[in-house]
């Protein structure tokens, strides 16, 4: 093991510039989308909980960049990252925020809760590490029906502390189910650093079990992309689980009501991530350094992204609850 | 019930055992349907410490009847994803004790997908697992946990007590787009009773009346029916004549059926091997009490296990769970014979 994956080594190709501009194209919706679910929650305008995913975008959209549509993904409840990454419109995720039927579970999950079959994703989990079964399951699933695809299932590292997910990599590692187990190590456990409640090495845990493991800079969309876009092909070429730890960080607090953090790590901290970890000034960067760049690019996807969000929080606002009716509907099939 | 020789499910009827039953019902379905499975601990080879699967690795293989190391946890999990994503899994936990061990898969997972996912996610998946004390298997072996589950709106609870019901039920359940929780009472395995060789299914929610009776109401559940049935002979001796209602599945409970056979006896008696205390005979018993109130000649009464852990030595266990003597006092007194 060289250590913590990056692109630092150039690629052996030129970097695919429409594709990295999709990926940026998707950081920003996220950053945005949760920009304004922050202004949604402390105008009083969307109830219950919001915990944002601002900092952590490239991991979602690295990773989901390396799946296809049929792929599973579970999310967490730091989920509208994963959700918008594998294919979920704005509209309906800000409808599902604002508990209107025209969200992606009609209004019945919300912030925690949101899945979109049609893009794959099975379910976003207000359980901490609770996906686990089902990520596996999905990609058992795929697998006794003879399909390649495979199954992501994205967690925090606070969900390192519960026994369902070894359970199931054990399994994953018995049966070379095709499950990538995505670690997003964000380095809080709520209100409390990752050190203070995980012993020992982290990949020495699903090494243990004989399941592949990477480290990556979660920061660096390219080397996400890279590093999941390998680990995706083995587990379709029928070679098993694979465990990736992508190094990120949350630049908010656990949940928007989360605003004073100095108890547990300094603004000192969070000023320096911002300033010199930001997925996408590095992405940015990054772009400008390539031949014939046209820095009005990223500004045309900007306003682009803006206006998108802008009428999809209108759409949301606009649209109706649900019938007073529907809450008896859908408890069974 | 139309006559014997003009129903074709009736045609030809073998006398199989509960277990024997279940493996007909598992065998029948996952020939029918290839996306049924089934996962647990030693179900293959070995076909469960009850021997109930035996056979069934040989004809299906290995891909099929999956033995899974012991987590649980895992292997409802695995379930759940896998019923969400086209398959349906039959989930085996070999001791209904360890619904402890799974009950964040069950409640906020399984029982919650379809709702919260605004009704487009389904699980059907089926949970089979056991109840009933009385094999000296001590406190964590005895226990009877169906009313965890049916306490939870998205699960369906099913509790077969005969042959014919444990293969109808399953069948159903196997087929259901939602998940269902069979509890099997491993006292019942080896018991025998006739089964049309004829394909069948048995609703989810239809009761079955065991025995008619006039003068007073018995509703048991599993293994109960037998204790219900051998106290409605010790009151048959007495002049009393008891009807006796399984309800088969506790989700969805056959009200109906229940309110019909109070309102027409005036008296009722619950009777289930779970914990008495908030057990399903007080929620069986307040659907009668609310629903049979005017036509009811004495109060509600309830029989379940005793509030205690289930003890290992044979002179304390057979104190907690009912027993015909014990039932049919109460039935009496009841009907103000003392």
């Amino acid at each position: 093991m060289t250590g913590i994956a990056t692109s630092a080594t150039p690629p052996a190709e030129a970097p695919d510039i429409e594709h990295l501009l999709s990926m940026y194209q998707q950081m920003l919706t996220i950053r945005h989308f949760e920009e304004q679910v922050n202004t949604l929650y402390t105008t009083a305008k969307m109830p219950g909980l919001a915990h944002l995913y601002i900092g952590q975008e490239a991991v979602a959209v690295g990773v989901c960049a390396a799946l296809r549509r049929d792929d599973y993904i579970t999310s967490t409840h730091r989920g509208h990252g994963h959700c918008l990454a594998k294919g979920a419109t704005v509209d309906r995720m800000f409808a599902e925020l604002l508990g209107k039927e025209a969200g992606y579970c009609r209004g019945k999950g919300g912030s925690m809760h949101i899945a979109d079959q049609d893009t794959g994703n099975l379910g976003a989990n207000a359980i901490v590490g609770g996906s686990a079964g089902i990520a596996t399951g999905a990609a058992w699933s795929a697998k006794m029906q003879g399909s390649d695809q495979v199954a992501v299932c994205f967690f925090g590292e606070g969900a390192l502390g519960q026994g369902l997910l070894y359970e199931c990599m054990n399994i994953a590692a018995l049966w070379r189910i095709p499950v990538l187990y995505v670690c997003e190590h964000n380095q809080y456990t709520e209100y409390s650093h990752w050190s203070e409640t995980t012993a020992g090495d982290i990949l020495a845990r699903p090494r243990a079990f004989g399941v592949l493991s990477e480290e990556v800079d979660g920061q660096d969309v390219r080397a996400v992309y890279d590093v999941t876009s390998r680990l995706v092909a083995q587990a379709r070429a029928g070679e098993g689980p694979a465990f990736l730890v992508c190094h990120t960080y949350r630049f908010h607090g656990h949940h928007v009501g989360d605003v004073q953090r100095g108890y547990y790590r300094s603004a000192d901290e969070e000023q320096r991530w911002r300033a010199e970890r930001d997925p996408l000034v590095l992405l940015a960067s990054y772009l400008a350094q390539q031949p014939f760049f046209e820095p009005g690019v990223l500004e045309h996807i900007e306003q682009s992204v803006r206006s998108n969000i802008a009428a999809a929080v209108q759409f949301a606002l606009d649209a109706p609850y649900p019938d007073p009716s529907e809450v008896q509907q859908h408890v069974y099939a | 019930m139309s006559m014997p020789s003009a129903d074709p499910a009736h045609a030809a009827v073998r006398e199989l055992s509960f277990g024997q039953a279940i493996r007909e019902a598992l065998a029948e379905e996952m020939r029918r349907d290839p996306y049924v499975f089934i996962i647990g601990e030693d179900v293959a080879e070995a076909g469960t410490p009850f021997k109930v699967l035996a056979g069934l690795v040989d004809e299906f293989g290995t891909a099929r009847v999956i033995d899974s190391p012991i987590s649980e946890p895992g292997i409802t999990g695995i379930g759940v994803g896998a019923a969400m994503t086209g398959m349906r899994p039959v989930v085996d936990i070999m001791f209904g004790d360890f619904s402890t061990l799974i009950m964040d898969q069950m409640v906020n997972q399984a029982a919650k997908v379809h709702y919260m996912s605004g009704g487009k996610l389904r699980v059907p998946m089926v949970l089979r697992t056991t109840l009933g004390a009385s094999r000296r298997s001590a406190a964590q072996h005895s226990q009877s946990l169906h009313t965890w589950f049916s306490h939870i709106p998205g699960l369906k609870v099913a509790l077969p007590a005969s042959p014919y019901d444990a293969k109808g039920l399953l069948k159903t359940a196997i087929r259901d787009d939602n998940p269902v929780v069979i509890m099997e009472d491993k006292m019942l395995y080896q018991l025998k009773g006739p089964v049309p060789e004829a394909e069948y299914t048995i609703p989810l929610g239809v009761a079955d009346v065991k025995r008619r009776g006039g003068d007073i109401t018995i509703v048991a559940t599993s293994s109960m029916v037998y204790v219900a049935l051998e106290a409605a002979e010790i009151l048959h001796g007495l002049g009393i004549s008891a009807e006796v209602i399984d309800p088969r599945t506790l989700v969805p409970l056959d009200t109906r059926t229940l309110l019909e056979s109070a309102r027409a006896t005036g008296r009722a008696i619950v009777v289930d091997e779970g914990y008495e205390r908030y057990g399903a005979t007080a929620e069986i018993a307040a659907v009668i009490a609310d629903g049979a109130f005017y036509d009811l000649d004495a109060p509600v009464k309830r029989m379940g296990a005793m509030d205690v852990p289930v003890p290992f030595s044979p002179v304390l266990e057979d104190q907690t769970i009912p027993t015909p003597a014990g039932l049919a006092q109460l039935a009496k007194g009841l009907c103000g014979r003392l």
